[in-house]
């Protein structure tokens, strides 16, 4: 053992010295290599932020919207020359799919942590990011998705996990508050789809609903594949609620509104943000119309006209949903650098902990869980098989768009 | 009362379908003694094929009666499921008929995932709207109410059950399905071919599954490629509920079926409630008052039902309610 040492710490001395030698011979140049015009300004450097959504499979589409949010934030930071540590930074997004599958999330997470992303922007699905903060966690890599709404993200006491829309407990209460002041209602009914997003946002409407003094039926459920809701809402009938609250996804809440049409429940009926999409329309047909939901976070319509006026020019389209917070997570990213003058995660993480910044989706700062504090939230209905915005609740109070676009107009 | 009635329409409805579905299974059963899981997505297939059909119908414009173009959707169906039936026969049971049981039960399990996601490659992993153009009109009766949907369903319901019931036992191809399904052997020494038998059993299987997968896709408004599965198992269910291998059995085990579930799924939280009950309700005053609840089970014990009442046939009736040749055959 002793002379295994001994021999290793010999040859290590030796190559040590060995190598002293090669470069000490080297070091003196060629006079003609001296005289080489010296780079004046030191080399750009590359650096990578990371995107995950699902870009292929039911909702790609969300996924692209995702990443062109990012993308467009990074092209206009590379536009305007930014300098990290006295050389220019260039930044790259590298762009992963997760196909909005938790196994496959963390195998990409691995995958951009491999590349040496400093920073990572999403993923689209709680279901996906709240495994795969845990490997950027790991990594000490900051991420900040803009879309997940399912409170444990926060709740897990990761230092470097950020987001920037809002939470399902704040969703909940939102809609609920909504129901009560437009149907006023003293009988509810609230149905779930027993998955953690359906019975966590259905428990967070119920409790808001008692609070009030509305009485609030049994809960009722399906699962996330019901699609005959007949003996369930039959049931329902018989009680006559006043509101029907369910917390579900599109493909369940659709036959469930149309069934519940059907059997002639004149009830006032609302959706969370998983089946506010215009999907509804087209699984309900006519018996969407009316229908109340809510998203956590503002509108699209009512994001910066600069963001969505870049956003249309870059690509062609309009954004559809949630890319305005992808724009803002990665440009709170960039911010964070530029403050910190480093992209060395562990150097501009504090920074992005306490920055503020006025983004597409408005004023954005964090609390200590790293969520975003005085989230909107957005109250829709459903007019003309459209999904389309009554009012954006902000600081507890209802404001209707144009009240929202003045507010911020003002700032 | 009203509830208690439409919740006994709305039973007859799916047990409508279920003994359907259930048909396929006891009538393959009852030939070859297989249960061909597969069917299940035999009807999905069904509604995708018609979804698809319907769509391209509503598309074009024509000036057909939305009924009629519900009625072709069904009609293209049919054939698409038959060739899918004799295709499963050929390929994936005719190779196994003499193999150990266990073996053409894999392969069927098999067969229900290749098509489960042929269906995926074809129509996607979303959910489709099933088009919805029959005018749905809704008829009192005793304060219920009953759709047109509904009628329609359960009157095609029993005109198909009819018309099996006569085929198997009025003709002569009904004759050699029943002879088969007491012994194919024996069936076959007396002239029967009975491949054939076999190969039309599974057809005709088949060819019911397509109606009742337009029959779902209408009446709940929804098609995806999963919806085979639950179905499937539920109808499998109706059939053993019966007495597997029995055609009588399967639509009665169906209909049964579905009032169990409905009337299951309609009043288990109430029959479940603590509250309600007396004794239990004085130990559990503080969570019971002001109208309070503790409930056991909920509606999202709808799918469990199904199972219940299988375990509880296989324990206490194993041969089902109108089913001998199980013990004929042990």
């Amino acid at each position: 053992m002793n002379t295994a040492v001994k021999v290793l710490s010999l040859s290590v001395a030796t190559a040590l010295a060995l190598l002293g030698c090669g470069k000490k011979e080297e070091a003196p140049k060629p006079a003609a290599l001296a005289a080489a015009p010296a780079p004046a300004a030191p080399l750009p450097v590359t650096i990578k932020i990371g995107h995950v959504g699902p870009l292929t499979g039911g909702i790609a589409h969300l996924g692209k919207d995702n990443e062109n949010g990012a993308r467009l934030a990074l092209d206009e930071a590379n536009a305007a020359g930014i300098k990290l540590g006295g050389a220019p930074a260039k930044f790259e997004l590298i762009a992963e799919d997760d196909q909005a599958d938790p196994k496959v999330g963390n195998t990409v997470a691995q995958k951009l942590v491999d590349a040496k992303v400093v920073g990572v922007v999403g993923h689209l699905n709680s279901g996906t990011t709240i495994p795969a903060s845990a490997i950027y966690n790991q990594a000490g890599i900051p991420m900040i998705s803009g879309s997940a709404t399912n409170p444990a993200l926060t709740e897990q006491g990761f230092k470097n996990v950020f987001r920037v829309v809002g939470r399902d407990d704040q969703q909940g209460p939102a809609v609920a508050n909504y129901l009560i002041a437009v149907a006023k209602p003293k009988l509810a009914a609230v149905i779930d789809d027993a998955t953690a997003y359906g019975e966590g946002l259905a428990n967070e409407v119920e409790k808001t609903l008692k609070e009030a003094g509305v009485k609030v039926l049994p809960r009722e459920k399906g699962t996330d594949k019901t699609s005959d809701w007949k003996a369930v809402l039959t049931k329902l009938k018989g009680k006559k609620p006043d509101v029907v609250f369910y917390g579900g996804m599109d493909a369940t809440g659709g036959p469930l509104l149309k069934q519940a049409r059907e059997l002639k429940i004149n009830a006032t009926f609302a959706f969370g943000d998983g089946a506010c999409t215009d999907k509804m329309a087209e699984l309900a047909g006519t018996a969407a119309e009316g229908l109340i939901c809510s998203q956590a976070g503002i509108p699209v319509q009512a994001a910066g006209k600069k963001f969505l006026d870049a956003y249309k020019a870059k690509f062609g389209i309009d954004p559809i949903l949630y890319s305005p917070f992808t724009y803002d997570a990665a440009w709170l990213l960039i911010e964070a650098m530029k403050k910190a003058d480093s992209a060395d995660p562990a150097k501009y993480l504090p920074a992005l902990q306490s920055i503020q910044h006025d983004g597409a989706s408005g004023h954005i700062e964090f609390d200590e869980k790293g969520d975003r504090k005085d989230a909107e939230m957005t109250i829709f209905t459903m007019k003309d098989g459209k999904v389309t915005p009554l009012a954006i609740i902000k600081g507890g109070k209802s404001l209707t768009l144009d009240e929202y676009a003045a507010l911020s107009a003002a700032k | 009362m009203d509830i208690f009635i439409q919740q006994l329409i709305n039973g007859l409805t799916t047990g409508s379908v279920y003994a359907i579905v259930a048909l396929g299974y006891t009538m393959v059963y009852g030939v070859i003694q297989l249960i061909n899981f597969a069917h299940g997505e035999v009807v999905m297939i069904g509604a995708m094929v018609a979804f698809t059909v319907i769509m391209a119908l509503v598309g074009m414009n024509l000036p057909i009666p939305p009924a009629l173009i519900v009625f072709i959707g069904a009609l293209a169906a049919i054939p698409v499921c038959m060739a899918i039936g004799y295709l499963l026969e050929r390929l994936a049971y005719r190779p196994l008929r003499h193999a150990p049981r266990l073996a053409p039960l894999i392969t069927a399990i098999g067969m229900s995932i290749i098509l489960q996601h042929l269906a995926l490659l074809l129509w996607g992993r979303d959910p489709r709207a099933f088009p919805q153009i029959m005018e749905n009109v809704s008829f009192a009766i005793g304060g219920a109410a009953i759709s047109t949907v509904q009628i329609a369903i359960i009157l095609l319901s029993v005109a198909m059950m009819a018309g099996l019931t006569w085929f198997v036992y009025r003709t002569k191809f009904g004759i050699a399905m029943r002879a088969a399904a007491e012994d194919v052997r024996i069936a076959a020494l007396m002239g029967i071919d009975a491949n054939r038998v076999i190969a039309a059993t599974f057809v005709i299987g088949a060819g019911l599954g397509a109606v009742a997968g337009v029959m779902v896709g209408t009446y709940y408004g929804i098609a995806h490629y999963t919806m085979g599965f639950t179905l499937g198992l539920k109808a499998f269910s109706a059939a053993v509920l019966g007495g597997i291998g029995n055609i009588a059995g399967a639509m009665a085990g169906g209909i049964l079926l579905g009032l169990v579930e409905a009337l299951g799924t309609g009043y288990i939280s109430e029959i479940s409630d603590l509250c309600h009950w007396p004794v239990v309700s004085g130990w559990l005053t503080d969570r019971c008052a002001d109208g309070g609840n503790v409930v056991l089970f909920g509606s999202n014990y709808q799918d469990v039902f199904a199972f219940l009442v299988l375990i509880l046939v296989l324990v206490f009736r194993p041969s089902g309610l109108l089913g001998e040749r199980v013990a004929e055959r042990a």
